[in-house]
């Protein structure tokens, strides 16, 4: 079984936002307007924490892209009260949206801070709606959302190579905001592989992870020049 | 009808008057505004409030550990005054009991309104994984409800019998409820019996009730939160707080049904007794839980910490240790001001303190996120102030329905102490004496 993960080159991203905007059409995410954004609404499965170092003029911008750590020692599926979260055998933490009831405990455990609540009923521009991802369920108001590392990309990759009678690889799945980087900073794959690029990049000495010292093991790595990230 | 010594314990029941029916009136009023509150919240969402990103938690999990603390009130009191055969319990026992019940079902309805999808409440039973600690208080609640009611009920009893042998109407529910207690002498040994099992069982259940609330918090990894203190902390907090709102019911009463015939100075000093012990108890354990966080200086903590000392929540956080502390300390440790004015301005300062102390224990652990997100701003919306609002005129309307049918001083109690245990007393202090055939020495 693979442990999928994710590693993101800091050095080489350049904050453009592709990601988040890949990902939120190809996850039908809720459109959230300007005003729920400053309230805290907004649902977003992946963003850029914005870093800035030094004083104008010499600033330095650092963007950190965060989504859900798939970790492998999740604090939030621990205490889900109906099992609505859960790590599945490959890794990905996911989130059983007709289960789950909105008690919100997972998102107040989560140390990375990045579940998402649908706060009222989701809705779309119409030209959204036009453009739904049928692979990716709606979500109804008062449940808990976040990144699934597109995982309805795996069960579509594997039908595809079960109908052309090829063994599945694992190029071949590959998440939205991954396939859409133009600046190729992130990288997705098998941890466990040891040939795979991300499980080489993971194991270089510039690959650091958030909050390691909780020892939720997350399986999104950042490659950084710093030994510490933030 | 004989002389009945006891005949102003009857009279909300047998003459309950105008100002019964008005204050229902308004309280029903207050109440159905709430309820319109929620059901538009039902409908439009948990968008209504002001929970957010990343204050997932607002007033609602607040009002929930703040009315499960006040339930501690009363059957731990009452249980424990019970079992050290304290004879100062008598008129106190039944209201503080009252209390617990009323309480605990309002709490008990705070985590259900704050649920995203409460039409799906019922997967706690069809998938609830007893792993959560949200299942731990479901288990703990549920019992801790069914306990407290019976053990409000059964001494009860007798009460119910005499209402029903005086035609107190309805008549159908005194005689339903009485269970045809005559005040045979096997019967009064059945409810004694059964009183004594109730009492002792009731105290551990009370206990793990707000231990396993405090386990909510402190098992997540959150700085403020993950402490090893919490279960006892919230414990002390909460029999604080019980406290506090049993002083205030009971001055209350006193006034409005003229009880001051039963509730004494006496019962008064004793009780603010316990509540300056548990204020400086109080004092301990917030005392330890900040300095052990301080002192080891880990940056999250202290991001959280002085959130609370000096930022955004340094008002609420001084107000609370005024109201919890300093407040209460100086009224209750000086003779002049430990009167019954003194004792309820305590009191409602404790009460005010207790809710702030929830407060500042949810909100600001939120709003400080580990990673270097912008701090989260929490501000309550109008839904979730009618609904505190409607809360806590849910808990007067139970009080004030109990009292309309029921004695809210026990008054069978009262009379066996009248008849009885000044002979009990000074037969039990004879016992403590030391034994004169095995003083004497040859």
């Amino acid at each position: 079984m693979p442990r999928w993960g994710m590693v993101i080159d800091l050095n080489t991203c350049t904050g453009c936002g592709a990601c988040i905007a890949a990902c939120k059409n190809e996850n039908n995410v809720a459109y959230s307007s300007p005003e729920e954004a400053e309230n805290g609404r907004a649902l977003s499965w992946i963003n850029l924490l914005p870093r800035y170092e030094g004083e104008f003029p010499n600033i330095h911008i650092q963007y950190y892209p965060m989504l859900c750590m798939q970790c492998d020692n999740p604090p939030c599926i621990k205490v889900c009260p109906v099992r609505a979260t859960y790590k599945a055998d490959n890794g990905i933490v996911a989130q059983i949206y007709p289960r789950c009831i909105g008690c919100r405990y997972c998102m107040a455990a989560c140390p990375y801070t990045v579940k998402y609540f649908n706060w009222y009923e989701p809705k779309w521009e119409p030209e959204m709606i036009k453009s739904f991802n049928p692979d990716v369920s709606l979500r109804p108001k008062g449940v808990v959302e976040k990144c699934t590392f597109c995982h309805h990309r795996l069960i579509e990759a594997r039908e595809e190579a079960m109908v052309e009678g090829i063994e599945f690889q694992e190029e071949q799945f590959v998440p939205a905001c991954v396939e859409t980087c133009p600046a190729r900073a992130m990288h997705f794959g098998d941890l466990d592989d040891p040939n795979s690029m991300v499980s080489k990049l993971a194991n270089s000495s510039r690959a650091v992870r958030f909050l390691e010292d909780l020892g939720t093991e997350p399986k999104v790595y950042y490659l950084s020049a710093s030994e510490k990230l933030i | 009808m004989s002389y009945d010594p006891d005949a102003i314990l009857y009279g909300p029941i047998e003459s309950p008057g105008k100002s019964f029916r008005y204050t229902v009136a308004g309280l029903i009023l207050v109440i159905s505004l709430a309820l319109f509150m929620y059901v538009r919240q039902f409908v439009l969402g948990l968008g209504v409030t002001g929970m957010n990103e990343p204050v997932t938690w607002g007033f609602y999990i607040v009002n929930f550990v703040f009315f499960i603390g006040i339930s501690h009130a009363g059957t731990l009191i009452s249980a424990i005054l019970r079992l050290s055969k304290a004879e100062w319990r008598r008129p106190i026992t039944r209201m503080a009991e009252v209390i617990t019940a009323i309480v605990l079902a309002i709490g008990g309805l705070h985590p259900i309104i704050d649920l995203g999808r409460p039409d799906r409440i019922l997967n706690i039973f069809r998938a609830g994984r007893l792993q959560s600690p949200l299942l731990w208080d479901v288990t703990s609640i549920a019992a801790y409800f069914t306990a407290s009611t019976v053990y409000l009920y059964v001494p009860l009893i007798p009460d119910i019998a005499i209402l029903r042998d005086r035609g107190a109407k309805p008549q159908w529910l005194y005689k339903f409820l009485s269970w045809g207690f005559q005040g045979t002498k096997k019967q009064k040994h059945v409810l004694e019996r059964a009183m004594n099992i109730l009492m002792v069982m009731v105290i551990p259940i009370a206990i793990s009730v707000h231990t396993v609330i405090s386990y909510i918090f402190s098992m997540t990894l959150q700085p403020g939160w993950h402490s090893t203190i919490f279960g006892p902390y919230f414990v002390v907090g909460a029999i604080f707080s019980g406290i506090a709102a049993l002083l205030i019911v009971m001055i209350t009463f006193r006034k409005v049904f003229h009880f001051e015939a039963y509730l004494k100075e006496v019962h008064f000093r004793y009780l603010s007794n316990l509540l300056l012990v548990m204020a400086l108890l109080w004092f301990y354990f917030t005392f330890s839980e900040y300095l052990t966080g301080y002192f080891g200086h880990e940056p999250y903590e202290m991001k959280v910490f002085f959130y609370k000392f000096t930022g955004k929540y340094a008002p609420l956080y001084w107000g609370m240790v005024f109201c919890n502390f300093i407040l209460p300390v100086i009224i209750l440790s000086n003779k002049k001001t430990k009167k019954i004015p003194g004792i309820l301005i305590a009191s409602i300062g404790i009460t005010i303190g207790m809710w702030l102390e929830r407060l500042i224990i949810v909100v600001p652990s939120l709003a400080n996120t580990r990673l270097p997100y912008p701090t989260g701003i929490y501000i309550p919306s109008l839904t979730e102030w009618s609904l505190f609002i409607g809360a806590v005129g849910m808990f007067m309307l139970g009080f004030v329905l109990f009292s309309r049918f029921f004695p809210l001083i026990s008054v069978w109690e009262i009379k066996e102490g009248r008849e009885t245990s000044v002979r009990e007393v000074s037969e039990r202090l004879k016992s403590y004496q030391p034994d004169q055939s095995l003083t004497e020495t040859d």
